[in-house]
């Protein structure tokens, strides 16, 4: 009988709740969706599943949120996708946001960073929030959705059967075990997915990256190593140590290059709210977990790390710790059958550039709307392949960008080593070099060659603006911006609330022309989620737009919107997918193609 | 591209003696890095990377 732990976590500052286990379903059913785990991926997923409509179950095999504070990064990408999710204000409230970044070696700062950032944006380039809070307002906004249903204390055991038309999950739980069926599964349970593992799939890598443990199938012969054996190399390994403490200094990420505490290691620093700091410690090799652990161990080379940085005996308390390695792996193909994979379980990424809950969020995002469609019955069988096609994409140019990163941060071999202690050491006098500390933030793809991107449009065309597959950039709207009386400040905000989850039209005119509506109404009357946004030049009346179609007028007076997007006259738009993302945009838009375009990013056939 | 210009006689002289000296200089442990160091240096001022990776190819032969 699977037993969670009943006993609340220990922090020194978040209040865990441990809420009852469920009881297993009173009669067997199939649900649609059956997300499985609930971290933030999980959750996110299942939110962006209701608001399509579709009614899903998630389970969770803890009592309560993660342990420790775990992803505390969140890029602007991840707050614009956390806003369509509905929690983005809760975590705006308690996050501290921040663009800069700085690298130390010798006692000298080397390199400095600064994160773009604009009046455009509504939130800021990084935010730091501890992964237990992010995950209880995604909790709140779940329990006010009345299409989801969260099982706390459910664990699944066995993958029964997954085939062309379904699954089936053994689950054991407190009260007593039971199966689920479900129409589609979303393996949103992490690093150590039980689905991957009962699917017996396995991660693959990069040429450049150190093998790691249990599921490496990659044995290195440049290392001596043959098949059979377990490899477990030293580098790429750190301590994470969240403790409590007070330090007067800016929430800036703070990088220090072979500390004389830690030689040729690498140190992390990081601010949480609550007065809590992040420090990551690059291990020596040979080194243990237990032993890199171990209280003594942890004190002496936090005390060391503290004193270095000018702040020796001052008082700190230790609220989590835990061992990571830098990986950088993936699934090759993230549906499996009726079995889609989300989020860590589908790939392992490093934590250089912020990687890890980044692009969960980014896939959550993804698969939520095509999963969604596609149990509405909307959509061709090519839209869950295009999930697979364009995650995993991303996947592969994260773990080629941030293989960069892991090379210079924790150099694998002994010819890598010499090239970042060589940078480390010219940088001191030569600015050539310094460009090469450069962290490479985690940023939100472009699917430019995506399937689902209209053919025939006026993509090529653009002089500017995002192309097809790219997200929709925020643009603040002017204080006049808006003919409807509730006011956003930014674009993206009529992409969230009532409209998230729908595709968007944005059309530049003060009309909306009869034969673009007959197309948009017609699209509807199928139960197809769109709204226009009508993008009008000026304060003048609109025409022939009619209330009913045109979800919102947003007033361009300064033109501001329409030179952001590069759109050079009335007439044109821009087609959005539910995940904001570009699929099509048209200097003149013609009612056959738009047409064509919603059933191309639908991956249906042309009519 | 104009062809690069090569060292004179006399330049590859000074070259020689500089290089074996600055060997010499540097701590024994730290050689190899202070080459390196010195790799990186000549490789920006070469501004062309397909051309250094001929000349690493180079230097690897006949070791």
């Amino acid at each position: 009988m699977h037993q969670p732990s009943a006993e609340p976590r220990h922090s020194i500052y978040y209040r865990y709740r441990v809420f009852d286990a469920a009881p297993p379903p009173a009669r067997p059913t199939t649900v649609p969706a059956l997300v499985v785990g609930a971290g933030p991926i999980g959750l996110v997923t299942a939110l962006g599943l209701a608001q399509q409509g579709v009614r899903c179950v998630v389970l969770e095999a803890e009592r309560q949120v993660s342990e420790g504070s775990r992803a505390i990064v969140f890029t602007r990408r991840s707050m614009e996708i956390l806003q369509q999710a509905g929690a983005s204000e809760a975590i705006v409230q308690m996050a501290l946001p921040w663009r800069h970044g700085n690298s130390y070696y010798r006692g000298q700062r080397v390199f400095r960073m600064e994160a773009p950032h604009s009046d455009d944006e509504r939130f800021a380039p990084m935010n730091n929030l501890q992964q237990q809070y992010v995950e209880q307002f995604l909790i709140d906004a779940v329990a006010a959705q009345p299409l989801i249903t969260l099982r706390w204390g459910h664990q699944v055991t066995a993958v029964l059967r997954n085939d062309e038309v379904g699954a089936e999950l053994a689950i054991d739980t407190p009260h007593s075990a039971y199966t689920q069926a479900a129409q589609w599964v979303v393996a949103a349970d992490g690093a150590r997915s039980t689905l991957r593992q009962l699917c017996g799939m396995k991660l693959e890598g990069a040429a450049h990256q150190g093998p790691e443990a249990d599921e490496i199938r990659r044995p290195s012969p440049e290392r001596g190593e043959s098949s059979g054996q377990a490899t477990l190399t030293h580098e790429g390994r750190f301590v994470i140590a969240d403790i409590r403490v007070d330090l007067p200094l800016p929430t800036e990420r703070l990088a220090f290059f072979d500390p004389p505490w830690n030689p040729g290691n690498t140190v992390l620093m990081h601010r949480e709210p609550h007065g809590i700091w992040r420090i990551d410690y690059q291990l020596p090799p040979g080194e243990s977990p237990e032993q890199a652990l171990a209280p003594a161990s942890m004190k002496a080379r936090i005390d060391a790390q503290l004193a270095m940085i000018g702040h020796a005996g001052a008082a700190w308390e230790l609220d989590w710790s835990s061992v990571y390695s830098a990986r950088a792996l993936t699934l090759p193909d993230y549906v499996h059958q009726r079995i889609a994979f989300v989020g860590d379980a589908a790939h392992l990424l490093p934590i250089f550039g912020v990687r890890g809950a980044n692009t969960g969020l980014q896939d959550a995002q993804n698969l939520a709307w095509k999963l969604g469609a596609t149990l509405q019955g909307r959509a061709g069988p090519g839209l869950m392949a295009s999930y697979t096609a364009e995650r995993v994409a991303a996947a592969r140019e994260i773990i080629d960008e941030a293989g960069k990163s892991t090379r210079f941060m924790t150099p694998p071999t002994h010819g890598f080593h010499l090239l970042r202690d060589a940078v480390l050491s010219l940088s001191l006098t030569q600015d050539f070099v310094r460009p090469l500390y450069h962290w490479r933030t985690s940023r939100p793809h472009e699917y430019h060659h995506s399937a689902l991107n209209a053919a025939g449009d006026d993509d090529a065309h653009f002089s500017g603006g995002p192309a097809n597959g790219a997200p929709l950039p925020n643009i603040r709207l002017g204080d006049v911006g808006h003919a409807t009386g509730q006011a956003p400040g930014h674009l993206l905000d009529h992409l969230c609330g009532a409209a998230a989850g729908s595709f968007s039209l944005l059309l530049f005119g003060d009309a909306l022309p009869a034969e673009l509506r007959a197309v948009v109404d017609a699209w509807r009357a199928r139960g197809l989620l769109l709204q226009v946004l009508l993008i009008a030049p000026d304060t003048a009346a609109p025409g022939n737009a009619s209330p009913a179609s045109v979800a919102v007028l947003i007033v361009d007076a300064d033109q501001r919107i329409a030179r952001r997007l590069a759109m050079p006259q009335g007439g044109g738009a821009y087609l959005l997918r539910p995940d904001q993302h570009v699929c099509g945009r048209w200097l003149s838009l013609a009612a056959p193609a738009l047409d064509a375009a919603l059933r191309r990013a639908l991956a249906l056939a042309l009519a | 591209m104009p062809p690069p210009t090569t060292l004179t006689l006399p330049g590859l002289e000074t070259v020689y003696d500089t290089l074996a000296d600055t060997v010499d200089q540097a701590p024994a442990a730290l050689r190899e890095l202070m080459l390196v160091k010195l790799v990186l240096l000549l490789a920006h001022d070469l501004g062309d990377a397909g051309r250094f990776a001929e000349l690493a190819r180079t230097a690897l032969q006949d070791l």
